[in-house]
């Protein structure tokens, strides 16, 4: 087996009594981008959440490099370099862009905790130089010091990866990271996931748009109904009939 | 843009200690230049200070900071009565003590966040003042409030040879009595500080995470960082300064009392805050000085004053007139307060600095229309 | 054991009280969605509205006290004792009942002025924001109740008839020397009657199974198209009414003046913060609990092990729910914890 960096084994997750995750058990490998797809309410989000200490499952466990992840607080997952993208924008918008990007920096620098009270925030050069290097590479150089509550959604998103990307995750977890953007900024963001591929980060990627999905995945696992139905490279995801009937009626693979 | 933002911040400390240290001439003509008023200013500007750290930076609205100022007084009375006369280690104890109990309170409170949070600082805060009037009356002497005697021992100073006198000693600053105006140079200089640290934090890296919080706890977890500690801090920070603040009430007049402690003590300081800005680096400092003047000048007033101030009107409407304006002074100051809290939560939730904030970017705009100033950098925390 | 059962009714009576409060409290909550920090000062009103009726039916004359013989001597009557002396002083002995015809109408009115004028205006603001503008409008109350009625208590009487104790040891077995207040029992019935009510009407009226839907969830409500305004416009009048005729059946137990309001307000909203937000259920369960937990705690026997004790009880049970069972004994889960 190639070095696994994060294994899902054997979660199941129920909400009040509704299967929303059973018998998952999923192998993400060093360096791969791996995308899970599946129609509404597979359960993609729920897999995700659990993956990053949102939700705790009712059995089984999430091992990230040897480390069990399962019960273990967000921001101590986070340190260990898991880095979840979320959906809607999760930004500080009372906050400028430079501050949205430069506290995951520091977060990655100094870990979950530091007193650093009597030092200049304005003064941290390195961190600042990086920061702005990364919202330069997205797009978002000329907003610098603007009010991240003030974006656009799509450069809301896009910050969003930027602070994500600040923190050189060992995993990034993407949650549908082109949803309602214009084919445009989606074709911008595919050059940029690639990009990030380039450097040998791993990723995984939750997605609808089967144009982003086939363009950067280099395996695939399908969902639907809580259950894996076909996992493998997008050439036997493809050819699977299982995949076809989950999907039938809902988009054409 | 980093050396000129530093330049920025030193020019509103310097402005700010100028301010402190010259009020007594510019609030002559206001009328406010005696000494007991001015510390007044000085104190609460402290313990508002110190609550916006808490309050204004991380958004957690703490209703038990009062406990803190009471724990800072009893703490500083009893320096007086077993140690010295002398008000450096009574501010120092009465700082260490307050960041003691704030620790104790702020790590059980934070567990909760939202109203939880502050219902627990609440019924925390009761529980010290229930506490300080009832079975706590050795340390506290109850209702009678903590008072000098003649027959505290005072073991430094009888080691350093001061002789007891026949009257009750006052506080002093290593021989300089901290009565009058030396005791309004003490608290200034004691503000002085409070506001320096308080610039310190909310430039700092710790002070952006604190706006951090406010502004999407969830975010911080998922970047990586641990909200518990950092909230720990800035309320044992915050208590800290209501520690200090309580020291110098008890310094410019040696007592403490238990109603020092009261949940509607609490509530003036939130008021304070909010008043003159929260979140902002000189409002919390207005808004304390604003109160506490207004409370000076309404409490003044009776209905002798009045009746002299509404002569002008006809007969027939002054007695009702004065009736009115009587609701408002004197011992029906606190009605003002009330009015005050209810407008500025209504009208103005950013206080006077976001007044200030939106008449200045009214000129700003006109200056704009005329000459393109380019580069406006939005003008956060002043 | 008579104690026991003493200690047991004196927190039933307290707990009655809280109860009413934390009721009015947690159904504006969690149907309105605010943090009204001034529903105590309108317990307090209540409890001047028996006060400021007492006072107008006292009016008094002086007429000629017949009791005293060596010399003229003249007394003060309430004009309506003196006028018809068998109505007048049946009037005069049922002031503070009477006061809860008064106080009905009057604390609707004060209710719905109070919503329509300012809460309405604070639905969407943050939590923070309401606090401090009820905070604000409940020291506005008191200050206005203090000007006009001075800082003291003002003792009010109950009925002659039921002025004295009860003999509840003989109802029980217990001796006769254990005996309560008529008036106590009184309130205790009278706070569960009213419990009941409320929960009748919110159980069985269409009105009350809307305003129920609409704790449950306010958006679902809101599209379904009913006019969920003017239904939360009443149930701030309900729920001030019923803070307002538990201040006035107070009275008697409690001379009422004016910081009243503020001190069963902390207390009240421990409760509902014990009992769970937003659950009716839980406050009226966590309000009869702690105040019989309040009234043990102030006996003897525990103060003497436990200094103090009785001064801090309810606060520590507080916080010991509190981070124990955040959402409290009967709360929902996650009911605003952000």
């Amino acid at each position: 087996m190639e070095n696994v960096v994060l294994h899902v084994a054997d979660v199941h997750k129920s909400f009040a009594g509704l299967h929303a995750l059973s018998d998952i058990d999923l192998s993400v490998r060093e360096g791969e981008t791996h995308a899970i797809i599946g129609p509404n309410g597979a359960g993609k989000s729920t897999l995700l959440n659990v993956c990053i200490g949102r939700l705790r499952p009712d059995s089984g466990h999430v091992v990230f490099d040897g480390e069990n992840l399962t019960g273990k607080q967000p921001h101590q997952i986070n340190q260990l370099g898991v880095v979840r993208v979320f959906q809607t924008p999760e930004i500080f918008p009372e906050l400028s862009l430079l501050e949205n990007v430069m506290i995951p920096v520091l977060a990655k620098r100094d870990g979950a905790f530091k007193l650093s009270w009597f030092k200049r925030f304005s003064g941290e050069l390195d961190a600042r130089s990086k920061a702005e290097g990364i919202l330069e590479d997205l797009g978002l150089g000329s907003l610098i010091g603007g009010e991240a509550g003030s974006l656009s959604r799509g450069d809301k998103r896009r910050l969003e990866l930027a602070m994500g990307l600040a923190q050189e995750p060992r995993l990034l977890l993407l949650d549908e990271p082109t949803a309602g953007m214009a084919r445009h900024d989606t074709n911008a963001t595919i050059d940029l996931l690639k990009r990030i591929k380039a450097r040998g980060m791993t990723k995984v990627i939750i997605e609808h748009d089967m144009h982003v999905v086939f363009s950067l995945a280099d395996r695939i696992t399908v969902l639907a109904g809580g259950r894996i139905i076909c996992q493998g490279t997008p050439e036997e995801v493809k050819a699977d009939p299982r995949v076809k009937e989950a999907y039938l009626g809902e988009e054409q693979v | 843009m980093n050396k000129m933002s530093a330049i920025s911040d030193w020019i509103l400390f310097f402005g700010f200690a100028i301010a402190v240290l010259t009020m007594p001439i510019w609030l002559a003509p206001f009328g406010a230049n005696y000494p007991d008023l001015m510390q007044r200013f000085a104190i609460f500007g402290l313990f508002a200070i110190g609550f916006n750290i808490l309050f204004g930076l991380t958004g957690y609205l703490s209703f038990g900071h009062a406990a803190f100022l009471g724990i800072g007084s009893y703490t500083a009375v009893w320096s007086f009565k077993l140690l010295t006369m002398n008000v450096l280690p009574a501010v120092m104890f009465s700082i260490l003590m307050a960041g003691i109990f704030a620790f104790a309170i702020g790590f059980i409170s934070l567990r909760r966040s939202g109203i939880y949070f502050s219902i627990l600082t609440l019924a925390f805060a009761q529980m010290s003042y229930n506490l300080a009037y009832s079975v706590l009356t050795p340390i506290t002497n109850g209702e009678t409030g903590l008072q000098l005697t003649l027959a505290d021992p005072r073991m430094i100073d009888a080691m350093a040879g001061i002789e007891a006198t026949r009257t009750l000693p006052t506080t002093n600053l290593f021989g300089m009595k901290m009565s009058g105006m030396p005791g309004f140079y003490f608290c200034a200089a004691a503000l002085i500080i409070g506001f320096f640290i308080s610039i310190r934090i909310f430039r700092s890296p710790f002070g952006v995470m604190l706006r951090g919080i406010k502004s999407n706890q969830n975010r911080m977890a998922y970047t990586g960082l641990n909200t518990r500690p950092y909230l720990i801090w800035a309320f044992v920070i915050s208590g800290m300064y209501a520690g200090a603040a309580g020291a110098l009430m008890a310094v410019t007049d040696p007592l403490a009392g238990a109603e020092r402690m009261q949940w509607t003590a609490s509530g003036e300081v939130v008021l304070m805050t909010i008043l003159g800005g929260a979140g902002t680096l000189v409002g919390p400092f207005l808004g304390a000085s604003l109160i506490k003047y207004f409370e000076n000048i309404f409490s003044a007033y009776n209905t002798t004053n009045l009746n002299q101030i509404f002569d002008f009107m006809p007969d027939s409407i002054q007695p009702y007139v004065v009736d009115i304006a009587g609701l408002f002074v004197g011992k029906g100051w606190h009605l003002t307060l009330g009015l005050l809290f209810m407008i500025t939560v209504i009208f103005l939730p950013g206080g006077i600095m976001e007044g200030v904030r939106r008449i200045g970017l009214l000129f700003k705009r006109n200056k704009k229309n005329t000459v393109d100033a380019g580069g406006a950098t939005p003008a956060a925390n002043s | 054991m008579d104690a026991l059962l003493l200690q047991v009714l004196n927190g039933l009576d307290k707990g009655g009280a809280y109860a009413l409060i934390a009721l009015g409290l947690t159904l504006v909550f969690g149907t309105l969605g605010v943090v009204n920090f001034a529903h105590g000062a309108l317990f307090m009103l209540g409890a001047f509205c028996a006060v400021t009726l007492e006072k107008i039916l006292t009016i008094s004359t002086k007429v000629k006290d017949e009791s005293i013989t060596f010399f003229d001597a003249y007394k003060e009557v309430p004009i309506l004792e003196a006028k018809y002396p068998v109505v007048g002083g049946f009037i005069v002995d049922y002031s503070v009942p009477f006061s809860i015809l008064v106080a009905i109408p009057v604390m609707l009115l004060i209710g719905l002025i109070m919503e329509r004028g300012l809460i309405r205006h604070f639905y969407k603001r943050p939590h923070a924001d309401q606090i401090l503008v009820t905070f604000g409008l409940a020291i506005i109350l008191q200050e206005i109740v203090k000007h006009y009625f001075g800082a003291n208590p003002i003792p009010q009487s109950a009925p002659d008839i039921v002025s004295g104790s009860a003999n509840i040891g003989a109802v029980f077995g217990l001796g006769d020397n254990l005996v309560y207040p008529w008036w106590r029992l009184i309130y205790l019935a009278f706070s569960l009657s009213i419990i009941g009510g409320v929960f009748a009407f919110l159980q069985f009226t269409t009105f009350g199974m809307v305003v129920r839907a609409g704790m449950q969830d306010r958006e679902m409500v809101g599209l379904l198209g009913i006019n969920i305004q003017r239904r939360f416009t009443i149930v701030f009048g309900l729920a001030a009414v019923v803070a307002g005729v538990a201040g006035v059946m107070y009275t008697p137990i409690l001379p009422p003046d004016y910081h009243m309001g503020m001190d069963f307000l902390v207390l009240s909203f421990v409760v509902v913060v014990v009992g769970g937000m937003g659950s009716l259920g839980g406050a009226v369960l966590a309000g009869f609990l702690l105040g019989i937990l309040q009234s043990f705690a102030s006996m003897n026997e525990i103060k003497s092990v436990l200094p103090g004790i009785d001064q801090i009880i309810i606060y520590l049970v507080a916080v010991i729910v509190l981070l124990v069972r955040p959402r409290g004994l009967m709360g929902r889960k996650g009911i605003m914890e952000d």
